[in-house]
């Protein structure tokens, strides 16, 4: 965790725009670190969330979005519950994600493309098609299946499709998908 | 029975595949308590986590569009086994009660929603609209002599102001429902923490951790079995157990039920119906302690 000149880098814009985006009030956070305390994911995070909390309001733009904190959060909303001051932290956690993806930081690019295929998989089918979501997932790493051993367990059971489920709506789902990315790119 | 049991029914998409025991079960019990369930047609992925990490207005759409179809069949509340759909549908059906979302959210949807639909889980309405001694009472076989433990996992109950059901620190949903079964429920002091959710292709060391320490006290609480309610909780603390087992060091040897197949035992049901054999740590010991008191 490297030091911050915070009067040098301190963006108001990006303050009032994630407070404008989650409903939140950042200022309300105290630092009381309840949030960090139950936090699953603080063995594995860069920054620990009460941490994330403090430099967002603190606008540090760039450390905040870079973070790799924001794609290992699972919205346990563990934070959301304990926060004593009923800041939905979770909530801020996937909207700094938002804010991270548009300006093209993914500092865990496996979690990122795992994502990014589960909601391909549901573009194209409607719904998962877990099978398949794994062999793009595959695809997109380049990284080969570090689960082989679970194969001998899984298969046997017949609970892996081979073929998606074909749904009626496959299309409207397409188009949610295809309106949605029309109306952001305004 | 009366009528008031019946709910549109979301299986969600691992329903169809990695979780399909938990599907089966909870038809089979719901038919047996005389709960009707009628599948929601041509239902679709609510998006699940990947799609609010994206943007809110299409998770909310996501979702939104299974509600409409809820709307479609006359029918106000619709219920899933699985609370990360849960959650997912809950979020949907609170935001779109504010106009601006749910404007923006319906300009993505074939067929607006009006909103006025509500969901819960199937372990909602089972300890609230049936109630336990509905169960009690229906119960031919016991769990005497069966020690559990009741892991609910992060997101069942949490944010309250959300989920609105049960507590969201101590849930006793599940402990109830096995004490009313007959089977010996241990307090599990984990039963809100998270398994690693679904990091297990992208991160497994995080599962590995996370996971590990769920077994770990498990085992500490010597339970025959843990039984849980979300797909994602028992594929990594079932279908992981051996890769833990390695990662940490250990020797579990653990089944993780899904409640609903310890409740259609119970119920007298056979283990096929309830997808026994779709587990993989073998439920034999634990299915075997069964009423092991008694002789
Ligand atoms: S729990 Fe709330 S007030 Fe305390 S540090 Fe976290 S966000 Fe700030
Ligand atoms: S929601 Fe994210 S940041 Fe909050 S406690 Fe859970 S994992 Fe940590």
């Amino acid at each position: 965790m490297g030091i911050v000149n915070i009067t040098k880098s301190y963006d108001a814009d990006f303050v009032r725009q994630v407070e404008e985006e989650s409903g939140q009030d950042l200022a309300l956070c105290y630092q009381c670190g309840n949030c960090t305390a139950g936090c699953p994911y603080t063995f594995a995070y860069d920054y620990p969330v009460s941490k994330i909390m403090r430099l967002a309001q603190a606008g540090q733009k760039e450390t905040v979005l870079k973070s790799k904190s924001l794609w290992l959060c699972a919205t346990c909303e563990s934070c959301t519950t304990r926060c004593p001051n009923n800041i939905d932290v979770a909530h801020i956690m996937d909207v700094l994600r938002h804010m991270a993806r548009r300006e093209g930081y993914a500092p865990v690019p496996t979690v990122k493309k795992f994502w990014d295929s589960f909601l391909d998989s549901v573009e194209n089918n409607g719904r998962v098609f877990e099978v398949g979501l794994l062999a793009a997932y595959i695809a997109k790493t380049g990284r080969f299946w570090t689960d082989l051993d679970l194969g001998p367990k899984i298969l046997p059971t017949g609970k892996m499709h081979f073929k998606p489920h074909q749904i009626q709506g496959k299309e409207e789902i397409a188009k949610i998908f295809k309106r949605y990315k029309e109306g952001s790119r305004k | 029975m009366s009528d008031s049991l019946k709910f549109a029914y979301y299986p969600g998409c691992s329903g169809t595949g990695t979780s399909m025991e938990y599907d089966m079960s909870t038809r089979a019990v719901c038919r047996e308590l005389g709960i009707t369930l009628t599948d929601i047609p041509d239902w679709s992925c609510c998006g699940s986590t990947p799609a609010h990490t994206v943007d809110h207005t299409l998770s909310c759409a996501l979702s939104a569009r299974n509600l409409q179809l809820v709307e479609n069949m006359k029918m106000d509340t619709a219920i899933t086994p699985c609370p990360s759909c849960l959650t997912n549908l809950k979020t949907a059906e609170r935001r779109m009660k504010d106009d601006d979302m749910r404007d923006k959210a319906n300009k993505l949807l074939d067929n607006p929603y009006k909103g006025g639909v509500t969901t819960k889980s199937v372990l909602q309405i089972l300890v609230e609209d049936l109630g336990l001694d509905a169960l009690k009472n229906k119960t031919v076989r016991p769990l005497k002599g069966l020690k559990v433990a009741a892991y609910y996992g992060c997101i069942m109950n949490r944010p309250p102001e959300v989920m609105n059901f049960d507590d969201p620190e101590h849930p006793m949903a599940m402990d109830n429902i096995m004490t009313a079964l007959g089977a010996t429920v241990l307090p599990f002091p984990l039963k809100v923490e998270c398994c690693g959710a679904s990091f297990g292709i992208p991160r497994k060391d995080v599962v590995m951790n996370l996971s590990g320490k769920l077994l770990d006290a498990a085992d500490d609480l010597g339970v025959d079995a843990l039984v849980t309610a979300c797909p994602l909780c028992q594929m990594n603390l079932d279908l992981r157990q051996s890769q833990i087992n390695s990662a940490t060091d250990a020797k579990h040897n653990i089944p993780i039920f899904y409640y609903t197949q310890l409740m259609g035992l119970a119920l007298g049901m056979n283990e096929k119906e309830l997808g026994m054999n779709k587990l993989c740590v073998s439920p034999r010991k634990a299915i075997n302690a069964i009423g092991s008191e008694n002789k």
